[in-house]
């Protein structure tokens, strides 16, 4: 066995072994299924009541043929932060804990670690990813075919929407793991996985529907990027379209920009620092 | 059965800002011996010993096992097994999914980690999470992890901190007898009283440079003579001993006096005409321990 692969098994050992991922991935399923229960419902109510203002072939202003997309897409669109806060727990729980003595006393070659973090953060962020995306989907379908609204889960379209989406919860992963290794403080990272994507995101996303820079700039937040990449989100359905976009595999490739420049520049400072 | 093989310090340094830490220290830490390696807090032990492992990164110098820098060696736990400080576990993992994950990162089978928690006596307690540990049991585990390897080198830092004296006397028998196996044991303490019982070779610090190395009796004849003096008129022989630049201390039972021999005071004293009512070479109680402290200066007392 590779010094790599023994180092990706030790890691795989480290996250499982410790209460943070079942903790994580439990707050991921049941945010993101509760969310996408109460959206389909909502919408298929609206749909079928008098209250539906919109024009024909629309709920609430969504496109009928956009409800199903932007329901299962909630597994990425809001829940996101989850594996990036599992990358960057992986990452800071080491420095804080000390442990990163005994990680590099076993793998001495530190880049190695950093790759077998990267290695194992894209599996289990693609494995939550499908885990909210079976809450999301099943959820969401079975409340818009109550309604008897379409769910589309015999479209080919869909179902390349949920891999783009388990694709995108596989780079959340690797973005958290980038963080942590530039802000190696536990309560640092995670303040700021939160403020940003619940707070400084969402806010500049918003502002970016009505100023034409901040649109520029807007969509390459990494948060619109992932939603680009899946292809559907509930902020674009919400700023109906006015901000641009970008393509599918740009908004993939931003993604992956971030946690490569947030893990290299990581790689070269804290990680190669003194372990005193 | 593992062989040890030699550490050796070549001119190691470690600058932290405008401190050194560890100055151009020299050493060689030989097989089948145990090897204090002594100091007081703060004299760059602890730094010394994550630039032989690889964890703090030499300013100059180099520091090698068996002739190959830490991350250089293919499987390091097979070679060289360290316990460095008691708090580096993950409280909410267990004694066993710790060393189950070191020995997957380190290639190390398995089976090896219900060994060595029998072999320090941790089994009962292995599947509780470290959170639940006193201070023993996670020297303990420290220890557990180094022996993963079965390597031919250890490398302890203060591995007797905290352990109760069953504890310390269990230790004491367990690093003699890795080192009569023919292992290198390097194991630093900042207390000589702690180790002295269970050490061959010493080598000193303080200040980050190195001020003693060879065997433990090569330490005790460095111990600085005593003297114990007195006169009618102390204030004229204090005068006298102020003179010839002897350091002293004025007791109950008259003056003591280090660095000089019995000799030297009574010829002083005889040539400024100050006449002696005691003039007496004291025994050491603790010869080593003298040495020990005058090697490493005031600090060490702490």
């Amino acid at each position: 066995m590779t010094a790599f692969a023994a180092a990706t098994r030790a890691e795989l050992a480290k996250i499982l072994s410790t209460r943070m991922w079942w903790v994580l991935l439990i707050v991921l399923v049941a945010y993101v299924g509760l969310l996408a229960a109460g959206i389909a419902f909502g919408l298929g109510a609206l749909g079928t009541s008098g209250g539906n203002e919109g024009p024909p072939g629309t709920v609430a202003g969504l496109p009928l043929a956009l409800v199903a997309p932007v329901v299962f897409a909630l597994a990425t669109s809001v829940g996101y932060p989850l594996p990036a806060l599992l990358g960057s727990l992986s990452v800071t729980s080491e420095f804080r804990h000390k442990t990163l003595t005994p990680t590099f006393l076993a793998t001495p070659r530190r880049g190695g670690v950093l790759a077998a973090k990267w290695l194992v953060l894209l599996v289990l962020g693609a494995l939550f990813g499908a885990a909210a995306l079976v809450a999301t989907v099943g959820l969401g379908a079975a409340g818009l075919s109550a309604f008897g609204l379409d769910p589309q889960l015999g479209e080919s379209d869909t179902w390349a929407l949920i891999g783009r989406a388990v694709l995108a919860m596989a780079l959340w992963g690797v973005v958290g793991v980038g963080l942590g290794v530039l802000v190696p403080s536990q309560v640092g990272s995670i303040v700021i996985i939160l403020a940003f994507t619940q707070f400084v995101e969402p806010i500049l996303r918003t502002a970016a529907g009505f100023v034409d820079w901040a649109g520029e700039v807007g969509r390459f937040l990494p948060g619109a990027a992932s939603d680009a990449l899946v292809g559907a989100s509930i902020y674009t359905a919400i700023s109906a379209g006015t901000a641009s976009q970008l393509e599918w595999w740009q908004g993939g490739i931003v993604l992956l920009g971030y946690a490569v420049l947030f893990t290299v520049i990581g790689a070269l400072t804290t990680w190669r620092s003194d372990v005193t | 059965m593992p062989t040890g093989v030699p550490i050796e310090f070549e001119g190691v340094t470690k600058r932290f800002g405008t401190v050194d830490a560890v100055s151009d220290l020299t050493a060689t830490v030989l097989p089948g011996r145990v090897t204090g390696f002594l100091g007081p807090n703060g004299a760059g032990k602890t730094t010394t010993l994550r630039m032989l492992l690889g964890l703090v990164t030499p300013t100059r110098g180099r520091a090698t096992i068996g002739g190959s820098v830490y991350r250089d060696l293919d499987r390091p736990f097979a070679t060289v097994g360290a316990a460095l400080e008691a708090a580096s576990f993950h409280p909410g993992r267990s004694a066993r999914e710790h060393l189950r994950v070191l020995a997957l990162g380190s290639r190390i089978d398995p089976a090896r980690v219900d060994v060595v928690l029998e072999a320090v006596g941790l089994t009962q307690y292995s599947r509780r999470r470290v959170a639940g540990y006193s201070l023993g049991m996670r020297q303990r585990l420290g220890l557990a992890a180094a022996l993963l390897g079965d390597p031919g080198v250890l490398v302890l830092d203060e591995p007797i901190n905290g352990l109760d004296p069953e504890g310390i006397k269990w230790i004491r028998s367990f690093l003699r007898s890795l080192a009569d196996e023919g292992r290198t044991v390097l194991v630093s303490s900042h207390l000589l009283t702690e180790v002295e019982q269970t050490v061959d070779e010493v080598l000193i610090v303080a200040k980050g440079r190195l001020v003693h190395s060879g065997s433990l009796a090569s330490l005790e004849a460095t111990a600085a003579p005593r003297v114990l003096t007195d006169a009618p008129n102390r204030p004229a022989l204090l005068g006298v001993l102020r003179a010839e630049g002897l350091p002293a201390e004025e007791g109950p039972d008259g003056i003591l006096v280090s660095g000089a021999e019995p000799g030297r005071i009574g010829h002083a004293a005889f040539a400024a005409g100050v006449e002696l009512s005691l003039l007496a070479p004291q025994r050491q109680v603790s010869g080593l321990e003298d040495a020990f402290l005058t090697l490493v200066g005031e600090e060490g007392a702490l």
